[in-house]
């Protein structure tokens, strides 16, 4: 073992952080790029379905509170692009690859929002579980990584917040109202859930990504913790999770559900979920459409940055 | 990178007063592209004052493999701390 592969056991053993120019492991690198990219296009595709409530928002507050949200989900790409680029790879690569369906975003973003419900449920459950998730990230070992959690965090904790808003708005509004809050519970429970990734057994990355401490608590350990939170604030809203034997068990003092459709959750990251064609298409359009402000942006910067002042 | 296309690093003073503190970087093509993008991405919530935007290109570090050698100079130094020196007892203000 030479002194660098030394020097990076020893951050990882006494909990210290990994930096750029740090000597690390290929598969270290190789891990935290795909990681990360697909945590940065996540939060990009993850503009598309609120974006589609954007301009039928009920009132100009909710229309207003929901473009800061987007906008936020837009720094955290970019903030995630910027981490992952420290590993040598380029943004436009990782958008190449993305556009390839080289590489991944959360399978939650391929399902539709139907009703200004689902932008409730969308805030409350897509993001609280991302926020389970991304607390537990701070701690992880590549230090710009855990940095950018740290702030994407703190500026996201006012999205669950709107989401359970608009939730208690819809739940204690007209019957019409509550029944549409409860058909969003409905739809998105499962995959809100399945955001955690497979079960620790059959997690192909599981091992090595704890051991490197890049993750720190297992997808069914997140996952628990998340249900745990979330449950009472279903029962406090009035509606009822939709799984005929969720029960809380006194003993564990978990509350405990049914087994997941996993053939759907394959099935929508193989790409046949309901709008992942629909995404791609989107984000491949509005990159191809403005590829002419970036070209006037590199002849603007080609005539102006070079001038003698 | 596509043409054009340049990646500068963001340091923001939260007060006036304190040290500019770097927050991380924005890609742009030109200065004021730079600067308008990183207020957009550093400070949408008032978190300073006052921002520098520099080509990362522009920035120099120490190559990895040197770095024992250049910094180690400073190690055996240590009468370059004040509590290397004995004060006596009772005298105050040292």
């Amino acid at each position: 073992m030479d002194k660098f592969e030394k020097a990076f056991n020893e951050i990882i053993e006494n909990d210290l952080k990994v930096e750029p120019r740090d000597w690390m492991p290929e598969k270290y690198r190789q891990t935290n790029i795909r990681q990360i990219s697909q945590h940065a296009h996540s939060e990009i595709i993850g503009m598309q379905p609120e974006g589609n409530w954007l301009l039928r928002a009920p009132s100009l507050r909710a229309k207003q509170v929901l473009l800061a949200k987007i906008q936020d989900e837009a720094g955290h790409g970019l903030y995630l692009y910027s981490v992952a680029e420290t590993l040598g790879i380029s943004r436009q690569e990782m958008i190449q690859q993305l556009h390839e369906g080289k590489a991944k975003y959360s399978s939650i973003f391929n399902y539709p929002t139907h009703t200004w419900a689902d932008m409730g449920a969308v805030g409350w459950l897509v993001d609280g579980a991302a926020i389970v998730n991304q607390v537990s990230l701070q701690r992880t070992s590549y230090g710009p990584y855990s940095r950018a959690m740290v702030r994407i965090c703190k500026e996201e904790s006012f999205h669950q917040r709107q989401g359970y808003e608009i939730m208690c708005q819809m739940a204690f509004g007209t019957p019409e109202q509550k029944e549409m809050a409860q058909d969003a519970l409905n739809r998105f429970w499962e995959p809100a859930l399945m955001m955690f990734g497979p079960h620790d057994a059959d997690s192909i990355h599981k091992n090595e990504s704890m051991n490197w401490k890049i993750k720190r608590e297992s997808n069914d350990h997140l996952r628990q913790r998340f249900i745990d939170r979330t449950v009472p604030q279903a029962h406090y809203l009035g509606l009822e999770i939709p799984d005929p034997n969720l029960s809380y068990n006194e003993a564990t003092e978990h509350w405990e559900t049914s087994p997941f459709n996993w053939e759907e959750f394959w099935n929508v990251i193989k790409g046949n979920g309901p709008c992942n064609q629909e995404r791609i298409d989107h984000h491949i359009k509005a990159h191809n459409d403005n590829k002419w402000v970036r070209e006037a942006a590199a002849a603007y910067a080609e005539k102006t940055e070079n001038k003698v002042a | 990178m596509e043409s054009g296309d340049k990646v500068w690093e963001v340091f923001v003073q939260k007060k006036p007063g304190l040290p500019f503190k770097h927050a991380g970087n924005v890609h742009a093509y030109d200065k004021k592209m730079a600067i308008q993008n990183a207020r957009d991405l550093y400070t949408r919530r008032s978190e300073g004052r006052a921002l520098w935007v520099v080509p990362t290109e522009a920035i120099i570090s120490v190559p990895l493999g040197d770095a024992d050698a250049f910094f180690d100079p400073a190690d055996d130094k240590a009468y370059r701390h004040a509590t290397f020196y004995d004060v006596p007892d009772g005298v105050k203000h040292l």
